[in-house]
């Protein structure tokens, strides 16, 4: 079973490698919507500060939005989707892993390379540890979930829409938390509390999303 | 007991039982409604803080209560569907959200009403106000995700995953106005000790409540019976009924 799983997140690894520029477009999407708010706001540093941790959460979270539609695409037409499912191992799991190496290609980038685009809305270093530490919380919960919206609109024409209209209801919660957290940081306030409630929802995201992922999948590849 | 639950769960069945319904149910409908509101509206004594402008409770409340309602009941449906891969209940999960939808979107609008002279505002990112506004947004993403998938059956499976997912937000709105102390004032009605409003002002409302839900079961079985039709289309006794019903 170990060997199954590890399997499976190999092969999402080694397949995001060998296609770096698929995986890289959520970052430079993030890259380019992070660009477009000063342009549009105007650059006012303050203002910026203010908004920056809204602003970095919300286009983290459009960027993830983004990277699903390819999630269980090309293993779907290949196959391998079914083969997962019939295999003797929990589906759960194997999914559970598809889902922990998309993260791993698209989220964490978008952990580290945060204080980058933190500094570009003029965001105080002080704020960056508890940045990446929401975001290292709260992304893989944007994934789990995602993954969900991903599986049930697997193989319908125009899906990516339908995605949007199922997910971003779903991400409130951690958007509520995670830009909370940063902005108390930025603030000086303690953010204990909105890390911990991110943690609890990571938590039970990790518990909940594959067994519910793994049962969308056995409906829409049926 | 049980076998005879089980006998609804024959299309057939159902459509003739749920036909035979209908008409006392809208009845019970027309009737609780109507007097909750004359009552509500002409007879119950004005509020000493809010006047005459808290009257539109007896709209907001029990449209409210109907969004969180039918969701539970789509959602417990959509469990049913998704266990024991029940037709009717497949059906009742697809034809209940959009009356959800619309009992959701009431609440929204008789209490941006009812904020703008209590308030001074028409909307608030308040907690309940916001996860009321996202139980919208799940409706219209269930009712969405029904209409992409063009096999029936394929969509109320799909349809149930997504609605019970969405069965998280259901106590988040319910304890919203507990849990942070916002603008919306708390709970009255629904609390462990006596509820905090008067009788006089509280029977009204539980008369339009019981209207609305009589509401929600007429137009959720003559709902079914359409989708049952169209699904059973070709049948023998689908055919019958309707040479009967054109004769």
């Amino acid at each position: 079973m170990r060997q199954a799983a590890l399997g499976v997140l190999r092969r999402e690894l080694l397949l995001a490698l060998r296609r770096r520029s698929d995986y890289a477009q959520p970052l430079l999407f993030l890259a380019l919507v992070v660009t477009l708010f000063p342009l549009a706001l105007g650059a006012d540093p303050a203002m910026l500060q203010a908004a920056g941790p809204g602003i970095l959460w919300v286009t983290a979270a459009l960027a993830t939005l983004l990277s699903l539609e390819g999630m269980f695409r090309d293993d779907h037409a290949s196959g391998l989707l079914e083969q997962l499912l019939l295999s003797p191992h929990p589906a759960s799991l194997l999914v559970g892993m598809k889902i922990f190496g998309h993260w791993l290609a698209t989220g964490l980038p978008i952990v580290l390379f945060a204080p980058l685009f933190a500094l570009l809305l003029n965001l105080p270093a002080a704020g960056f540890g508890v940045l990446m530490l929401s975001l290292l919380l709260g992304t893989p919960v944007l994934t789990l979930v995602g993954a969900i919206g991903a599986a049930l609109t697997l193989g319908l024409p125009r899906g990516g829409l339908l995605i949007a209209l199922l997910v971003l209801p779903l991400y409130v919660p951690v958007l509520i938390f995670g830009a909370g957290a940063v902005a108390g940081a930025v603030a000086g306030l303690p953010v204990a509390g909105q890390l911990y409630v991110l943690g609890a929802e990571l938590s039970a995201a990790l518990v909940l999303a594959p067994v519910a992922t793994a049962a969308a999948l056995r409906v829409t590849t049926s | 007991m049980n076998k005879w639950l089980h006998s609804w769960a024959a299309p057939m069945v159902f459509y003739d039982r749920a036909g035979r319904l209908l008409l006392p149910l809208w009845m019970l409908a027309v009737v609780l409604t109507g007097i909750g509101v004359v009552w509500g509206l002409f007879l119950a004594p004005a509020d000493y803080l809010q006047g005459d402008a808290f009257r539109i409770i007896y709209v907001h409340v029990p449209s409210a209560w109907m969004a969180m309602f039918v969701y539970m009941f789509m959602a417990s449906a959509a469990l049913v569907a998704l266990v024991w891969r029940v037709k009717l209940a497949e059906v009742l999960a697809r034809e209940s959200a959009p009356i959800g939808a619309v009992f959701t979107a009431l609440a929204l609008a008789t209490g941006s009403l009812w904020g703008k002279p209590m308030w001074g505002t028409w909307w608030v990112w308040d907690a309940r106000l916001t996860s009321v506004l996202l139980l919208l947004f799940l409706y219209l993403g269930f009712i969405g995700l029904q209409s992409a998938i063009d096999d029936r059956r394929l969509a109320a499976r799909a349809g149930a995953v997504l609605a019970l997912v969405g069965v998280v937000n259901i106590p988040i709105i319910h304890y919203s106005v507990v849990w942070w102390n916002t603008l919306h004032q708390g709970a009255s009605v629904s609390r462990l000790d006596a509820p905090a409003i008067d009788p006089s002002m509280l029977w009204p409302l539980l008369l339009v409540a019981a209207g609305f839900t009589s509401y929600f079961g007429a137009l959720l079985l003559l709902r079914a019976r359409l989708e049952i039709l169209a699904r059973e289309a070709g049948r023998r006794w689908v055919a019958e009924r309707l040479q009967v019903a054109e004769q």
